[in-house]
């Protein structure tokens, strides 16, 4: 349920909406942190449920000392109306015998607010690729028939690849098996992909193959990505870098060293 | 994972379950998945008094709300306040999960989570909690609790304690820090808390982050303090780092400041008994 933040409740209508799906490395995450540090925006309300996994904690996107105390929940909705932009963070877990609702539960929000189209940042284990998949970049599109309507020019010219279906027997010609779309290590992705199919809600996945341990270059790679579609950040800045990190990306393999070791 | 030096480390994947529910449940697994589900569900159980005037929809009317969560913090609860007698037993929480022990621990169950009232200033309710509330039951856990309780004017503290090792921090921490003691609020917070604050990426996850996400969502007054102590079970010394909250609730709740040592025995020495690894 969409709690808002705010005195009055903000509308989304014809906004993009960009969110994770927890998936493997958290690299939807990861990268979603990226895109709400970096154009900094500003929170507008929670997603209050019983579907992820308790956590808080001060603000990740602190950039002063008097900013820093500021209670943060597993989900929350960022905003930016002049972009026209709104992001959702999740932070926690899925709880497994609630991922349905949970799925449910954002097609309705979707849904309600009036987001012009969604999309889904997500992951899959880099070691089930079959031999197609090998090939080429590590990223991947999805989109449904109802976004593929207004959007296939432009992801014609982008030149991405389709997530490629994998046959449901490998090494079998059986030619009565039709080709499945298989996402592991994606969590809720392709859940959420074929509910919105069925429901008509434009939405696009874009996910990356990975493996475990320091996802930080996938996720530069997968808001790079994102950003050769969206045009969240201006060209023109040609660093090499354009991305800003948050600071709750600090300690990731741990504490200081002991100065007693040298 | 194998780590720089070659040694192969078993850590928690992060990597998520496939999405299931295209195979086909059938009637049987969907009835037991009821069934275990009801069977999970938190259940409250209010003293006649309470339960009465919560049925003619009356909430408990509640200006101090105190919750301790963990071994030290309601053994700390146990020795400094709930010691000087001002207080009635006016219900507890039940919760069944997998840490729940069968048939034996009925008992054990039963007083694992307790609220109490003070006689003088009824006001003031105090929550224990000692046993293992699993993640699936910490929203439910609280969102019921807190469906009994008055909003209005309501303040909230939770006392919580977690080993040392989950604290992450740039700097060496040396032997004397721990224990330690830092502080989470919700944005309704209005006063000062009376210590440093959590920093960044240091989360606060089980009953704490749930009682701080309904408490921040319904524009609650709440302070979570979590003590980081490097001691397993309770001790004196991590017990200690609590007091300076007693003086905050000080002012609401009448506290005994300096606990006799055959109080504090009593809660101290139970580990001591299971502990046999310097025989």
């Amino acid at each position: 349920m969409f709690i808002s933040s705010q005195s009055s409740a903000p509308s989304f209508r014809d906004f993009t909406l960009v969110m994770p799906a927890v998936a493997v490395g958290n690299v939807g995450q990861l990268a979603v942190d990226l895109i709400v540090s970096t154009l900094n925006m500003s929170r507008v309300g929670h997603i209050h449920t019983d579907c992820l996994i308790p956590m808080a904690g001060n603000n990740p996107y602190a950039s002063s000392k008097e900013d820093g105390e500021e209670l943060h929940t597993p989900a929350e909705v960022y905003a930016a109306a002049e972009l026209k932009l709104a992001v959702l963070q999740i932070r926690a877990p899925i709880l497994q015998s609630k991922t349905k609702k949970f799925r449910q539960l954002l097609v309705s929000w979707i849904k309600s607010s009036g987001f012009s189209r969604t999309v889904v940042l997500s992951s899959s284990h880099a070691y089930q690729r079959d031999d197609q998949q090998l090939q080429g970049i590590p990223l991947r599109y999805l989109v449904t028939p109802s976004l593929l309507k207004g959007s296939a020019d432009a992801l014609k010219e982008l030149g991405w690849r389709e997530m490629e279906r994998v046959p449901a027997f490998p090494g079998l010609t059986d030619g009565n098996t039709e080709p499945r779309l298989c996402i592991p290590g994606g969590g809720i992705t392709k859940g959420l992909y074929t509910d919105s199919c069925k429901e008509d809600l434009p939405l696009a996945v874009l996910l990356v193959f990975c493996s475990e341990g320091d996802n930080i270059p996938d996720a530069f790679a997968l808001a790079n990505h994102l950003n050769d579609w969206l045009h969240l950040l201006d060209d023109n800045s040609k660093q090499p870098n354009k991305w800003k990190i948050p600071t709750s990306w600090s300690l990731l393999f741990g504490n200081g060293i002991p100065p007693a070791l040298f | 994972m194998a780590t720089f030096f070659g040694e192969v480390l078993s850590v928690y994947s992060r990597a998520v379950e496939e999405d299931d529910d295209e195979l086909d449940e059938n009637e049987e697994d969907e009835q037991i998945r009821r069934e275990l589900e009801e069977k999970r569900e938190v259940h409250l159980h209010w003293s006649p008094e309470v339960s009465e005037s919560l049925k003619s929809g009356n909430k408990l009317q509640c200006s101090n709300f105190v919750l301790a969560v963990g071994q030290n913090a309601s053994s700390f609860l146990s020795v400094h306040i709930l010691s000087t007698a001002n207080w009635d037993t006016i219900g507890r929480a039940s919760a069944w999960n997998e840490r729940s022990r069968a048939v034996t621990g009925q008992s054990c169950e039963e007083s694992a989570c307790v609220f109490y009232r003070h006689k003088d200033n009824p006001t003031v309710l105090i929550c224990q909690v000692s046993c293992y509330i699993a993640e699936d039951q910490l929203f439910q856990w609280t969102e019921k609790v807190f469906d009994c309780l008055q909003h209005r004017e309501l303040n909230v503290t939770v006392l919580s304690d977690t080993s040392v090792a989950d604290y992450k921090t740039a700097d060496y921490l040396g032997g004397s820090s721990a224990p330690f003691l830092r502080s989470l609020h919700t944005s309704a917070f209005g006063d000062q808390p009376v210590c440093q604050s959590l920093e960044q990426p240091n989360i606060v996850t089980g009953l704490p982050a749930a009682v701080l996400n309904h408490c921040q969502v319904h524009r609650i007054s709440a302070v979570v303090y979590q003590c980081y102590s490097d001691v397993i079970g309770p001790d004196s010394v991590t017990m200690e780092t609590y007091k300076p909250v007693l003086t905050k609730l000080g002012r609401s709740i009448q506290l005994d400041l300096s606990p006799s040592t055959d109080a504090l025995r009593k809660f101290v020495r139970t580990t001591d008994l299971q502990s046999n690894l310097y025989i």
